[in-house]
């Protein structure tokens, strides 16, 4: 096959959903790095979102899943540590998928801006950790619903 | 001592403080006092391992033998840990698994800082990583600290124990030897005994508002960290994290 250009294969991984969060995509969680060819073979740099997160393995298998399937076949995937990580390198459109899917998306001010469900402002928290590593679990006190919040790092 | 001995040493103190002390805070699995509480020590002791993949996966390449971090961490047995005795301690009550996390993050949360600035660039990448889990990790333990010390008469009281227990661990973190003479030589990593003050006002700060008392002594209970002599705990901790490695060796799923 010619080689696609990284502006394809970029387009391609933002179809790749977050094994945790399937509503946004591994483009939007901001931990692709870089897509580049070298010779015949496509080297991905990818950077983990927390050290011990599970999904990390799962992401990897399935970026190398998704560019096999449209028919690339050299694939180096490269982990990359630092720059470290960080919420700010979620993508405006992941930002709001999150909050429609029910996640508050990070704020600089460490806490949800506001309920993602009735949108009210009266939060709590409940807990620093919630059902992945990437969230803390808050309450909103007018609707009442619990939520998770994606920790700003 | 050569440089990359020295490096590999200190590289198995860092992993195997992440690596004991992520066992032990993930034996709470399914036991802890409150769903919330037992979420969140699961999500620390996944950091925690997590930063051990790094730290030990570092230290198997610049051994050169072709150790992974697994087999670092599944074919060692007691005398080749490096970790400090405070994380082998076992995890008591509630109260003692916290004052134990803070006593610990308070020193990760420095030596991390010191570390982004280390001349090895892959131990600065590991450091610049991992300090953003250990603030969080601090940021929890410090406020749980304070909540049950400044808590109620039960709660104080099992903090203050703690606290009395655990203290006389706390010394070996600021220990310093050939290894860490070394590693400093080469700017990779600052000398222990060099973070003490940094700590001591970091810790003093937190149980005063805690309302405890830190021990009067400096005595510190020590080798762990050269593996001459670990507590009883160690032994028992490995028997159970390695049982699958050592019963079915090279299993794989």
């Amino acid at each position: 096959m010619t080689r696609p250009s990284t502006d394809t294969i970029w387009a391609w991984l933002d179809e790749v959903p977050d094994p945790e969060i399937p509503v946004i995509s591994l483009v939007d969680l901001g931990v692709i790095r870089d897509v580049a060819w070298a010779g015949e073979t496509l080297e991905v740099t990818v950077t983990p979102t927390y050290s011990g997160c599970p999904a990390t393995t799962v992401i990897n298998l399935d970026i190398e899943t998704a560019l096999r399937d449209r028919g690339v076949e050299k694939i180096e995937l490269k982990r990359q540590l630092s720059p470290a990580w960080t919420t700010d390198w979620l993508s405006e459109k992941g930002r709001v998928r999150l909050e429609e899917y029910g996640i508050a998306p990070p704020q600089p001010a460490g806490g949800p801006s506001r309920c993602p469900h009735c949108g009210g402002g009266d939060l709590e928290l409940i807990s620093q950790f919630g059902s992945t590593p990437c969230k803390a679990h808050w309450r909103c006190r007018e609707c009442l619903e619990p939520f998770d919040y994606f920790k700003c790092i | 001592m050569e440089r990359d001995d020295a490096l590999f040493q200190f590289l198995l103190r860092m992993g195997d403080n992440t690596l004991i002390l992520g066992h032990r805070v993930s034996e709470w699995c399914g036991h802890a006092p409150v769903l919330e509480e037992d979420i969140a020590l699961a999500n620390t002791a996944l950091d925690l391992i997590g930063q051990t993949q790094l730290w030990l996966g570092l230290a198997g390449e610049v051994e050169g033998q072709g150790r992974s971090a697994d087999e670092l961490a599944f074919r060692r047995d007691v005398w080749d840990f490096r970790n400090v005795l405070l994380v082998e301690m076992p995890n008591g009550d509630f109260g003692q698994t916290i004052m134990r996390q803070f006593l610990y993050d308070a020193w990760a949360s420095i030596m991390a800082a010191k570390l982004i600035e280390s001349a090895d660039e892959r131990v600065a990448a590991i450091a610049e990583k991992a300090a953003k889990e250990i603030a969080y990790h601090l940021n929890r333990s410090s406020d749980t600290v304070i909540g049950l010390g400044d808590g109620t008469d039960e709660s104080h009281g099992r903090m203050q124990a703690a606290l009395d227990y655990l203290w006389p661990y706390v010394g070996e973190m600021f220990e310093s030897d050939a290894v860490d003479a070394a590693v400093a030589a080469a700017g990779i990593a600052p000398d222990p005994a060099s973070l003490r003050a940094e700590y001591d006002a970091l810790v003093a700060r937190v149980f005063a508002e805690a309302t405890l008392t830190a021990p009067d002594s400096r005595f510190a209970h020590k080798g762990g960290r050269d593996g001459f002599r670990h507590t009883e705990h160690l032994g028992h901790l490995l028997v159970e994290m390695q049982w699958l490695q050592r019963a079915y060796p090279d299993a794989t799923w």
